[in-house]
This record gives structure tokens, C-alpha cells and sequence, in this order.
């Protein structure tokens, strides 16, 4: 188990004191510019060292994703961008960030923007979190009145400023493309890549966009040493991670851990156990409504890190476990998600616009008992027309989900039709 | 240039292409045709429709869009080997397959009741690349129709959101004014909360949508592709000469289209150019008329009329030609022959148009209307090209998109891109030349010049200040003519040797070739030759029938001198000639028979006395006549736009229903921007 | 899921108040030269927090103000399901989190209850037009579920009896938002009755704005 002492976010809950003081006494902002005047290299190779690995849902090595910034051009100048966009069901990490260790982030942007020669970033916060938001905006004026933030960031010589800014309740802003489309002041439909944002990404400017964890991790991975950071987890896994816990838990919670730490010791050290007991346990996502589901069979040795996931056909996603117990209807619950992915669909390209709703009807009509044999079979042929060939992600997320389903749970599904069980279905 | 290629393998073929090219480009090239449907070679790229799939070997495992991947961005091999393309891999078979099947399942299947059918994309592509039953049972869904106005007829049931219209009216037409809102599946294309749409270009989604929820309002139901003859003509009703095709059945004209031609129309047309046609159908005059002693015109046989028009000429020799703005070389050239003989004069710049013949750099322009692509800085002069040329300012506008600084000198209008307006009057070009032009150094220049300073009394003078300013800022130019036929005309030396009003006042005949703009004086005996009864039938004594544009083939000569050849599409009304062959028939009545038999023969000895005419399709350069000193004094005139309403500028146009309507609408429009 | 299109009765003018005025002028100077329209979802927002939602007039006045075309910014307000194209409820309008986290714990039995107390169908006022409802996807507080979000804030651990506790307090006023089960925040149930941690703050953030400022913005009612 994590000690306290090695937790990134010894303020996740908010309990202690938020006010800026006790955050510097905490040890945060504690003489950053040492970092700053270390240069870029090393800041980037530290990272690089520590084996961060994206929080924000695909894994990728956040040292190595800076290295691609092109060299600053003053005709086009860099951006960070901090994706806050947070929609992914079961996840929220991110917000307690935002709201209670805000400057971590604030820290974290100053020290990223820097290594990429950046002097602005956006903090792009999904519109739902208006509370969130207004904490993080009261932060950052706290940083700026202690000249954390501004010409000469933190005493570093970094000239550094933070906006904040939000969306309006659209899951697909959180692909990093229709984020920055959507920053730009248009709809949120992803763009084609390439060029990559590193090439052209906010208003045609070099730009990286990281989650809010990945961000926030950076200050301390610097302050205690990249070895540190790498020491936990296992290789190619490291570090400490935020799982957002939800479902059928005793105690849903969000806690900061190890990574690669086992599902089972997560569930029942933290959430006080599945309800009802492992035993009654049926079904796990293990990081976000877009990776396919683990049966219970697979959660007794299950490690939580991308590579132990990634082998066993799911994936960890953001660490956002939706925990289902015997009690489930599974085909409901993943019905449900299809209803999601339908609901979040920018229109943009054919297979997703038209796929999502076909395979929802199809979800539909398992869950009212009215579908057939023929249908069912269809319906895994239109999750691998829509998979893959789609210009973002999400066409593979509403595929996925799907996809474990079949995968772990057919028999369910045809002693449904066989049965003709019967089930409703909410809303409308 | 060879070293700039880069080296790819498309299915097994090895090719090499410029890196900038996208593959789907790069495949076109070597004749492999990728299935699309949002992508649009003159319009951003929007990768939406996900039919252009092809496998690219080696990299990431799902297929990639052929209409956005550059091949510059393609990896080579592990041993420097060129990147391989698959297009006909189960892979793509699969991806295509897929995303036809995905089209179809909300698109509803009337084709037989639908206008697109027979030349509809999504069709041809079903058979070609789709699977041949459905495995969708759910309802397909309905979206309401938009209301865009009297031209395009909307079935947004049918839209596949592939964006072209909307892309096309932002991009090109410069209205935004159409989008897509909503999301999802339940996203739909619509105008700003339903309005018409406000552009002179918009029929081209039409033509731009792949399936048949954009189709023509005037064409709706009339006729299938397939029982269309389909004929090559030129436009003119302006002087850009957009290539294009006219549909008919039997003797009626269905609709008309744009060919594809780079270097004028590109494959736009104007609203104006494509939905005149019921105006081709109306108030024709299909009979020679002669007015009788109680002044009322009397349908006539061509001999009577004849008869008249002999005596009457026989009376004189003080006959005046005018050439209206639609009439094709051969006519004109007859006409030319024919009063030549009689010892009469020709005009064709009518209503004191100042044209200086012989000096064709200045009214043909030194360059290409390509030219407009790449110029840097350009000056406009007296006109609003937006509805004199609305094709030639989608050229101006992405130009400006492009980064080019547009200036306008005269009548402030809104032309769909922003400009410096530098006054109404010459007196800022006039500032420009005594500065030596020191803003404008070695930057390529070009100037459109306009009929507001063509057609004024002292256009002499004003052109002579445009061309010391062309000298000044060794500018290029292009001269923006109105008329379909004036550039041909002046080519011809259609002019006479003084100016207008003199000629008119001198004349005591006048052989009124389709000239319907302005009045002609009271005491003179007019002889009108054209196609509709207009306002010069009106003014007529005899009344000779000839066949409109499309009913006989004709060379027009276009603003930037470049000939072309417009074929005969339909068969001629009631008992109308050709306008060449009226002019023959008469020179004989008239005992100076002009030497030819017939087309062939009449432009044979066009093309020995005017070689220019030979050279079809065409531009030539012109050389440069220097300027000489201009009087100050007519540099505070104000220079004005020709037309006031530019959907009934002419008799087709104004016997048009349609371009009635887009007249009233278009001042309803205005009115409402005056009051709001 | 119903297309959304903008309501058929539409006011006949739309003026952001002062201080929302001088804001949005904040807001546009967060952006580049000439990037103001990337401030168009803020604005949109902020107009509806001012009148409820958002109507034909604001889009064409934010339109002005960011040298937009009109429809692009409708395009904008009908793309993000946070703007209300029509009126909702005068004195809350409830979001109740549907997707399978919060359904999981019992979201359904919350929207039962909307469709009682309420309005049978989503987004259509209660009769006294007091209040309106719908069920939105995830809005990201999956451990504190089931959860609502009304304006600016969220009302988690909810169940059955609190939440019609809640619909009849949100009528008489403005109920204190943030955990039913007196969790402190997405802390495990209890977590903090031991007593190594010491508490030094009242409330967690979100809680904390609310009680500072329940709307921090100009609204008209
Ligand atoms: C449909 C979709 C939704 C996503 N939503 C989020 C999100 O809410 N937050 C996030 O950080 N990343 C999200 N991502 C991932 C981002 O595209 C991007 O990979 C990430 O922000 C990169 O940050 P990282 O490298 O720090 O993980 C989403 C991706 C897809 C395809
Ligand atoms: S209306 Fe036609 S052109 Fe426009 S998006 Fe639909 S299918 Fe494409
Ligand atoms: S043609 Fe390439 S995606 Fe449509």
C-alpha cells in the first residue's frame, strides 16, 4: 500500500488548509525556478526517465511527447494545453485536482510549458465543472499574486501565463483534436492527423496537450527524483496513479496508489470490498467506459498498468474502475454505454455517426428482449466496421465496449434472446 | 523536378509523385480510381465520409483516409524501401463495404423519384463497391427540409453529411451562411435558422452535392439524366465565357451546367448563367414583323419584310449597325461585311463607352484571367465584380484568402472578401502615381478594370490615368467587360470614327443587331435583328427573328481575348434564322451578295481577315500602347457601377420567371439591410 | 435523443448586463489577436447563465461581438448540450447523471422520480413551470454517484429519499450541494473518522464557492 508520504496528492480530499500558504508549506512551489534553470533537456529527460506514461487514457510516454516540440519560432509561438475535459464514464480524478490540488497543476504547467518552450497554456475544463473551474481560477490569481505565474514565472527568467477555459458538455473535447478545435471557438469534431498537434495544433501552432494528472505528477517527479517515481510499479508501468473506484463497491472512492497494484487489493483495501463480496463479483471495466470488460474470473490476478491490461484484451484506460456484481444486468449496462457513445457522436465521419446509433438499437432490442440470433451476430460485424475506421478514437470506444462483452459474455446473451427476457429501458 | 518525386508503390505499380500530392491524388494519377465522397479537389479537405480507405502498408493497422494522407507523409520501409498502397486489399474491400453500408442505412431508397437519379455518386458507388443486401431494420431517419430560396430544392433526408455545401458556400461563394448543427446522427445542414440563401453562385451545390438532397427547383422533375442531349456551349450572359453544357429534350432546354475549364469558370457557374433557360423558352419572336401605317407591328413572310428594309436602304446610304451585348463573331462580322458595302457604319460601344480601338492590351488586358491566382496586391476599378463576373470574384476571393490585399476604387459594395476602399474617385490612384507607387515596389500587381471607367463621357481621359498608374506600378490588367460580345466586336473594329452620339445623330437607318440596353431616337428608321421581344423589338419598324444563343453555334470572344466556340444545343422557334444567314439573305435582296454559302465558309474567311478568332480557346498577349497626359479634371468624378439590378441585364434574363424572382428578392434583401 | 433546434418563441432583444459585459471583454483578451472567437462557448454560457438560456438575439449578439457569422455560433450552441435552446425551469433544472456508473447506484430511480414529480417526458417544464429535468451522460463524479447537477453545482451520494428531499428544497431555495452521506468529498465513506487526519477546512472547494458565492454570475432572476 502507498504510504502517505509518497503520495503526489497528499491534498486530494481538500481537508487540509487550500489556502496558498499552507500549499507552500506543504513543499509545493518550493524554489521551481532550480528546475527551470536546469534547462529543457534535462527537464524532459527526467520525465523521460521516470517512465510517465500519459494519465489521460492512451499510455503515451509523457518525456517523449514533449521531445517532438518543434524549436520556438516567435512567428509561431507554442502552446501547452492542459486537456480537463475529464467525460470519460467512471473517471474523476481530474477534478479533484482541479478543485484541491490545484497547484500541482499550476506547477506542473509552468514546468511542462517551459520544456517546451512555451509561454501560455490553457487549462481546458469540461463546462459541467463550474465549481472546479472557479477553484482552479482562484488558484491561479493566488499564483499570479505571488509571482508564481506572469513575466518572470517563479523567478525563472520564464515569462508564463495560464488561462482557464471550458466547454459546454461534450465528451468528444476530450480527444485531443476537437479540444483544440473547440478552443478555437468551433464545434468539437476532431481533426485528421497528420500534422500532429506537435506540428500544428492550436491555431496552427506547435502544441501539447496532456491530461490534468499527467501535468500534475511533473513537480514532484523532479522534486524527489525520477528513480523515485520510477521505483513504483512495474517496468514500462511506473509511478503512483489516481484510480477513480465506482459501481458496485461498498465505498466508492478516489485514491491515489501504485501502479500495477492489484484490482482485487484496490477494490478491498479502499472501497471496502464489492458488494456483497468478491464472490459476488460478475464483471470489472478496469479504466473508462471505452475498455472492454474483464469477467470476474480475469479480476483475481488482474494488475492494474496498461501492459497487464493491455495483454489481457482491455486496457487501463484512466484508471477508472466500474465495478458490476452479480446483481447486473451486463448486457443493461453496457447497453447503456452504447446509449453514451450514440448521445456523444460528433457526426463528423460516417461509420461513427451511423454506427453508434445502429449498434444502439441493437442494444436496445437485447435489453427489451426483442432482438434475434441473426441480429446479434450482425451487430459484432458492425462494431469492426466501425472500429478503425473512424478520424478519432471514440468510433473504437463504442466498438470496444461491445466487442468484451461478446467476448466474455455470449451466453448471456443468447440465453437472453432464447428466454426472451424482457427489461426496460430508463429515460424517454 | 524529377529529384522532387518521391517514389511509391500502388498496388504493385511503382510511381512517382510529388510529395505534396495526397495519395488519393497520387492514384488518380496513375488512373486507379478511389471512391469519395466528400472530398472535392477545389474545396478543403474534410476526410469525413471515410470512402477514400486504402491500406498503407506497414503502418498503423486500420486503413487511412486517401483524400487527407500526403505522401509526404508516408514512412518508407525498414530499408529506405518507397511506401506501399493497397487499394483493392480485403482490407479496403471491407472498410468500403462498411462505410457504403453505413451511408445507405438512413438514406432513404427512392431513387426512382429522386432528380440525382441516373447521376447520383452514392448510387453508382453503391453497385460498384457495396454489398448487395441490407441488414438495417430499424426505421431510417427523417430530417426536415430547408427552405434555400427558389433555386435549390432541399430532400435533406437524403444528405449523407459530407459538407461539400457547406464548404463550398463558405470557401468559395464567401456567405457563411450554411452549416451543420446539432450533433451525432441527429446532426443536419441547414442555413442560419432557414434563411435563402444570399449568393449569385449558390446553384453550384447542386451540381456539388454527391446525392440528390440539393437538386434544382427549376429542373425538379422535368426530365432523367439519360434523355438529355447534351450539348458544349459558352455562357453569355457576362463576358467571362464559362464553359457549359446544355440539356435538352427535343426542342426544349432542360437546364444548364458548367464544363470544367481551369482558366476561366473552373467548374462553377453563376445563378444567372445556369437558370436562365425558361427564359430561352419566352417572349421569342418567331416571325418577322413589319409595323403598318396605324403603328401597330404586323407579323410579316421574310420577304415582305425584306422588301421593306430594301426599299428603305435603297433611300440611303446613311445606315448605322449597333451590335448588342449577346451576339456572336459571325454575325457581327457578316453585319460588318454587309453595311461596310452599303457604305454605312458599325458601332458596338454603345451609349459613349470609351474604348479605344486598336489599343487591345487596354481592353482585352495583358493577361490571363489566371492571373488573378497568384497576384499579390490587386487594384479594382469601377466595378462590383460580384455580379458583373460572380464567378470571376470567387477567383478574386481565394485569391484573398490566400493572403492577396484587395482595393477598390468606386462604388462600396460588399463582395465576400475585405478590401481597402480608396475612394469613389481617381484622385487616390492619381496620389499613387505621383509617389511613384513606393508601396507597392516589387510586389505583383494586377489591376481589374471595370466599366465605370469604360462606359463615362471622359472615359478617354480616365483610362488614361489607369494606364499611367498600370506604368507606374508595372501592374498587369485585366479589362472587365459586361457584354458577351464586345471584346469580339472591338476585335472586328466594329467601331466607327466618331463617337457615339454623333454616329446615331448622323444616321437616318439604323440595323439594330440585339441591342436592347438603350433608347434609339425618334426620326430614325429601325431595323431590329434578335431573338426576343424586348425593348429594342418595341422600337422596332421590322422585326427580323433570329435564333438565340443556343440555337445556333457561334464564336464569343470572352473579357481576357479568348475565343471560344459555342455549339448549337436546340433546334430554332417558329420561323427564326440563324443571324448569320439573315444577314446573308438579305446582302442578296440588297445586290451585294456576301460571298459565303454557308458557316463553314463564312469562317473561313473570318479567320484569313481576323487570325486572332482562329486561335481558338486561346489568350494572346497584347502589346502594351504607352499613356500619354492626362486632364486633372476628371479625376473628381465619381466613378459608378454599371449595373443597378444585375438579374434582368439583358432579354433572356429579363424574360426569364426565374430571374424575376431573384430580382424581388434580392431587393427585399436590400431593402430590409437599408431599414435594419 | 431529440434534435435539438432553437425554441419558436424567441425574445426580441438580448443585452449582456454590465458586469457580464465587462467580463466577456475579459474573457475575449484571453485569446490572441483575432482569436476572438475562441471565447465563444464562455460567452454563450454566460449569456445563459443571464437569462436561463440561450435564445436567437444572444446568438446573434455574441455573434457581433466576435466577428462570428451567426450560424457559426449556432452551429456552436447546438453542438454542446449544456445550452438550453428553449426555457427551462424557473427555479432549477435538473441534470440527473444516467450513463452506467451512476445507474449502477440507482440513477434510473431517480429519473422515475423526475417523471413523477416533474414532467413525464425530458426537458418539458413542470406544470407550474418551476421546474424542468433531463438525463445527461456522465458528468464525471462516478465515485460520489448517483449524482445531479443543478446550475453550477453537484448533489452526490444521493438516493431515493434525498433526492425528492432535494427537488422540494430546490423549489423553496437553494440547498447546499456536495454529498448526501456527509462524505467530505470522493474520500471513502468514513475515511476520515479516524482521527489521524486532522480537518482544517469546513467543506471540500466545490461546497465552499457555493456557500461564497451561490451564483457568481448576473442573472436575471
Ligand atoms: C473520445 C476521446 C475522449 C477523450 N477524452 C479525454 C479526456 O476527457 N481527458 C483526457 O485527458 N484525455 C482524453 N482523451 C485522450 C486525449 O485524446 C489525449 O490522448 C490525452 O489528452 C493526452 O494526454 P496524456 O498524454 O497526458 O494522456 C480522449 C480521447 C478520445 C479518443
Ligand atoms: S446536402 Fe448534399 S452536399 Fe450538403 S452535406 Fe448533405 S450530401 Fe453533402
Ligand atoms: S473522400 Fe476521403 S474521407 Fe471522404
Amino acid at each position: 500500500m502507498l504510504k502517505e508520504k509518497d503520495k503526489i496528492f497528499s491534498n486530494l480530499y481538500g481537508i487540509k488548509n487550500r489556502g496558498i500558504d499552507s500549499v507552500i508549506s506543504r513543499g509545493h512551489w518550493d524554489n521551481t525556478a532550480k528546475f527551470i534553470k536546469k534547462g529543457s533537456s534535462w527537464i524532459i529527460d527526467e520525465v523521460k526517465k521516470s517512465g510517465l506514461r500519459g494519465r489521460g487514457g492512451a499510455g503515451f510516454p509523457t518525456g517523449l511527447k514533449w521531445s517532438f516540440m518543434p524549436k520556438p519560432n516567435p512567428d509561431k509561438p507554442s502552446y501547452l494545453v492542459v486537456n480537463a475535459d475529464e467525460s470519460e464514464p467512471g473517471t474523476c480524478k481530474d477534478r479533484e485536482i482541479l478543485r484541491h490540488e490545484p497547484h500541482t497543476l499550476i506547477e506542473g504547467c509552468l514546468i511542462a510549458g517551459f520544456s517546451m518552450g512555451a509561454h501560455v497554456a490553457y487549462i481546458y475544463v469540461r463546462g459541467e465543472y463550474v465549481r472546479e473551474r472557479e477553484s482552479l481560477q482562484i488558484a491561479i490569481d493566488e499564483a499570479y499574486s505571488k509571482g508564481f505565474l506572469g513575466k518572470n514565472a517563479a523567478k525563472s527568467g520564464w515569462k508564463f501565463d495560464i488561462y482557464v477555459h471550458h466547454g459546454a458538455g461534450a465528451y468528444i473535447c476530450g480527444e485531443e483534436t476537437a479540444l483544440l478545435e473547440s478552443l478555437e471557438g468551433k464545434k468539437g469534431m476532431p481533426r485528421m492527423k497528420p500534422p500532429f498537434p506537435a506540428m500544428a495544433g492550436l491555431y496552427g501552432c506547435p502544441t501539447t496537450v496532456n491530461n490534468v494528472e499527467s501535468i500534475a505528477v511533473v513537480p514532484t517527479i523532479l522534486r524527489r527524483g525520477a528513480s523515485w517515481f520510477s521505483k513504483f510499479g512495474r517496468a514500462n508501468n511506473t509511478g503512483t496513479k489516481l484510480f477513480c473506484l465506482s459501481g458496485h463497491v461498498e465505498k466508492p472512492c478516489v485514491v491515489e496508489e501504485e501502479m500495477s497494484i492489484p484490482l482485487k487489493e484496490l477494490i478491498e483495501k479502499y472501497a471496502g470490498g464489492v458488494i456483497g463480496g468478491w464472490k459476488n463479483l460478475k464483471a470489472i471495466i478496469p479504466g473508462g467506459s471505452s475498455v472492454p470488460l474483464l469477467p470476474a474470473k480475469l479480476c483475481n490476478d488482474a494488475l492494474m498498468d496498461f501492459d497487464w491490461l493491455r495483454e489481457n484484451q482491455s486496457g487501463l484506460g484512466t484508471g477508472a474502475v466500474i465495478v458490476m456484481n452479480s446483481d447486473t444486468d451486463i448486457v443493461k449496462a453496457i447497453w447503456r454505454l452504447s446509449k453514451f457513445y450514440n448521445h456523444e457522436s460528433c457526426g463528423q465521419c460516417t461509420p461513427c455517426r451511423e454506427g453508434t446509433g445502429w449498434m444502439m438499437r441493437i442494444m436496445n432490442r437485447l435489453v427489451t428482449g426483442d432482438a434475434n440470433l441473426e441480429e446479434v451476430e450482425n451487430l459484432l460485424e458492425i462494431t469492426k466496421q466501425v472500429e478503425g475506421h473512424t478520424i478519432c478514437a471514440l468510433g473504437d470506444a463504442a466498438a470496444w465496449p461491445i466487442q468484451g462483452l461478446f467476448r466474455h459474455f455470449r451466453h448471456e446473451i443468447e440465453d437472453r434472446i432464447k428466454n426472451r427476457i424482457t427489461k426496460n429501458i430508463a429515460a424517454e | 523536378m524529377e529529384n522532387n518525386l518521391r517514389k511509391i508503390i500502388i498496388d504493385d505499380q511503382e510511381v512517382g509523385v510529388n510529395p505534396a500530392m495526397t495519395i488519393l491524388q497520387a492514384c488518380e494519377h496513375i488512373n486507379k480510381e478511389i471512391p469519395r465522397f466528400c472530398y472535392h479537389e477545389r474545396l478543403s479537405i474534410a476526410g469525413n465520409c471515410r470512402m477514400c480507405l486504402v491500406e498503407v502498408v506497414g503502418g498503423p493497422p486500420k486503413p487511412m483516409a486517401s483524400c487527407a494522407l500526403q505522401v509526404k507523409d508516408l514512412r518508407p520501409g525498414p530499408n529506405g524501401e518507397p511506401p506501399v498502397i493497397k487499394t483493392n486489399s480485403k482490407m479496403v474491400k471491407k472498410a468500403r463495404e462498411g462505410v457504403m453500408e453505413f451511408l445507405l442505412i438512413n438514406h432513404p431508397l427512392d431513387c426512382p423519384i429522386c432528380d440525382q437519379g441516373g447521376e447520383c455518386d452514392l448510387q453508382d458507388q453503391a453497385l460498384a463497391f457495396g454489398v448487395d443486401f441490407s441488414r438495417y431494420t430499424e426505421p431510417k431517419r427523417a430530417v426536415l427540409d430547408v427552405d434555400l430560396g427558389p433555386l435549390v430544392e432541399t430532400h435533406m433526408t437524403r444528405c449523407i453529411s459530407c459538407t461539400r455545401c457547406v464548404r463550398f458556400v463558405t470557401e468559395v461563394a464567401g456567405i457563411p451562411e450554411m452549416g451543420q448543427i446539432g450533433r451525432g446522427e441527429n446532426s443536419e445542414i441547414t442555413s442560419y435558422l432557414g434563411k435563402t440563401l444570399k449568393s449569385e453562385l449558390q446553384g453550384n451545390i447542386i451540381d456539388l452535392c454527391p446525392v440528390g438532397a440539393l437538386t434544382s427547383k427549376p429542373y425538379a422533375f422535368t426530365a432523367r439524366p439519360w434523355e438529355l442531349t447534351k450539348t458544349n456551349c459558352i455562357d453569355i450572359m457576362d463576358a467571362l465565357g464559362s464553359n457549359i453544357r446544355i440539356d435538352s429534350k427535343g426542342k426544349k432546354i432542360m437546364r444548364i451546367i458548367p464544363r470544367n475549364h481551369d482558366g476561366i469558370n473552373e467548374e462553377w457557374l453563376s445563378d444567372k448563367s445556369r437558370f436562365i433557360w425558361d427564359g430561352l423558352n419566352k417572349q421569342r419572336l418567331d416571325a418577322p414583323y413589319i409595323r403598318n401605317e396605324a403603328g401597330k407591328l404586323k407579323v410579316s413572310s421574310w420577304s415582305e419584310a425584306f422588301d421593306v428594309i430594301v426599299k428603305k436602304i435603297n433611300k440611303s446610304s446613311k445606315i448605322l449597325a449597333l451590335a448588342g451585348d449577346l451576339v456572336s463573331v459571325e454575325t457581327l462580322f457578316s453585319t460588318k461585311e454587309l453595311i461596310g458595302n452599303l457604305g454605312g457604319r458599325t458601332e458596338c460601344r454603345i451609349f459613349n463607352a470609351c474604348i479605344p480601338p486598336n489599343d487591345r492590351a487596354l481592353y482585352a488586358g495583358t493577361v490571363p484571367i489566371t492571373a488573378i491566382n497568384d497576384s499579390e496586391i490587386i487594384f479594382i476599378i469601377g466595378s462590383n465584380p460580384r455580379v458583373e463576373s460572380p464567378v470571376l470574384n470567387a477567383r478574386i476571393r481565394s485569391s484573398w484568402l490566400k493572403g492577396a490585399e484587395v482595393n477598390l476604387i468606386g462604388e462600396n459594395s460588399d463582395l465576400t472578401y475585405g478590401y481597402n476602399h480608396l475612394g469613389t474617385n481617381l484622385i487616390e490612384l492619381d496620389k499613387i502615381i505621383k509617389n511613384k507607387g513606393k508601396f507597392y515596389k516589387n510586389r505583383k500587381v494586377l489591376i481589374i478594370l471595370g466599366q465605370g471607367i469604360f462606359c463615362r463621357t471622359d472615359g478617354y481621359e480616365a483610362l488614361e490615368v489607369v494606364k499611367k498608374f498600370k506604368e507606374t506600378l508595372s501592374a498587369e490588367l485585366i479589362s472587365l467587360h459586361v457584354a458577351a460580345s464586345r471584346v469580339g466586336a472591338m476585335d472586328l473594329n466594329f467601331v466607327s470614327d466618331r463617337d457615339y452620339k454623333s454616329t446615331v445623330d448622323w444616321s437616318d437607318v439604323i440595323f439594330n443587331i440585339g441591342m436592347d440596353e438603350y433608347e434609339i431616337p425618334d426620326d430614325k428608321f429601325v431595323i431590329y435583328q434578335g431573338s426576343h421581344g424586348d425593348r429594342g423589338a418595341n422600337r422596332a419598324d421590322v422585326i427580323l427573328p433570329g435564333c438565340a444563343f443556343s440555337e445556333e453555334s457561334g464564336i464569343f470572344m470572352n473579357t481576357e481575348g479568348r475565343p471560344q466556340l459555342s455549339l448549337k444545343a436546340c433546334e430554332k422557334i417558329g420561323n427564326a434564322r440563324e443571324n448569320w444567314s439573315i444577314i446573308r439573305a438579305l446582302s442578296e435582296k440588297l445586290d451585294c451578295t456576301l460571298e459565303y454559302n454557308n458557316l463553314d465558309e463564312l469562317r473561313k474567311k473570318l479567320f484569313s481577315e481576323y487570325p486572332i478568332f482562329a486561335s481558338l480557346d486561346e489568350v494572346k498577349s497584347n502589346s502594351w500602347v504607352k499613356s500619354t497626359k492626362f486632364a486633372k479634371n476628371c479625376l473628381k468624378v465619381d466613378l459608378k457601377n454599371i449595373w443597378s439590378d444585375h438579374y434582368l441585364t439583358n432579354p433572356i434574363a429579363r424574360s426569364s420567371n426565374i430571374m424575376a424572382t431573384l430580382s424581388k428578392n434580392n431587393k427585399e434583401i436590400y431593402n430590409e439591410k437599408v431599414k435594419s | 435523443m431529440i434534435l435539438r433546434r432553437i425554441d419558436k418563441k424567441q425574445p426580441s432583444e438580448f443585452k449582456f448586463s454590465k458586469n457580464n459585459l465587462s467580463w466577456a471583454k475579459k474573457q475575449i483578451a484571453k485569446y490572441p489577436q483575432d482569436r476572438q472567437q475562441s471565447a465563444v462557448i464562455p460567452l454563450l454560457y454566460r449569456a445563459q447563465e443571464q437569462e436561463g438560456w440561450v435564445s436567437k438575439p444572444a446568438i446573434e449578439e455574441i455573434a457581433k461581438m466576435l466577428k462570428m457569422a451567426p450560424i457559426r455560433v449556432y452551429e456552436v450552441a447546438s453542438f454542446y448540450f449544456m445550452f438550453h435552446l428553449s426555457p427551462v425551469g424557473d427555479k432549477a433544472h435538473i441534470q440527473v447523471c444516467g450513463t452506467t456508473p451512476c445507474m449502477l447506484r440507482g440513477s434510473e430511480k431517480l429519473v422515475e422520480i423526475c417523471k413523477k414529480r416533474i414532467s413525464k417526458k425530458q426537458k418539458e417544464l413542470s406544470s407550474d413551470g418551476k421546474l424542468s429535468w433531463e438525463e445527461v451522460e456522465c458528468i464525471g463524479a462516478c465515485s460520489n454517484s448517483p449524482v445531479v447537477q443543478v446550475g453550477s453545482d453537484y448533489y452526490e451520494d444521493l438516493s431515493e429519499d434525498s433526492f425528492v428531499n432535494l427537488l422540494d428544497k430546490l423549489i423553496d431555495g437553494n440547498p447546499e450541494p456536495g454529498s448526501r452521506k456527509k462524505r467530505f468529498s470522493s474520500e471513502p465513506e468514513g475515511f476520515f473518522k479516524s482521527s489521524k487526519f486532522k480537518i482544517e477546512e469546513k467543506t471540500n472547494a466545490s461546497v465552499k464557492l457555493f456557500l461564497e458565492m451561490p451564483f457568481s454570475t448576473d442573472r436575471k432572476k
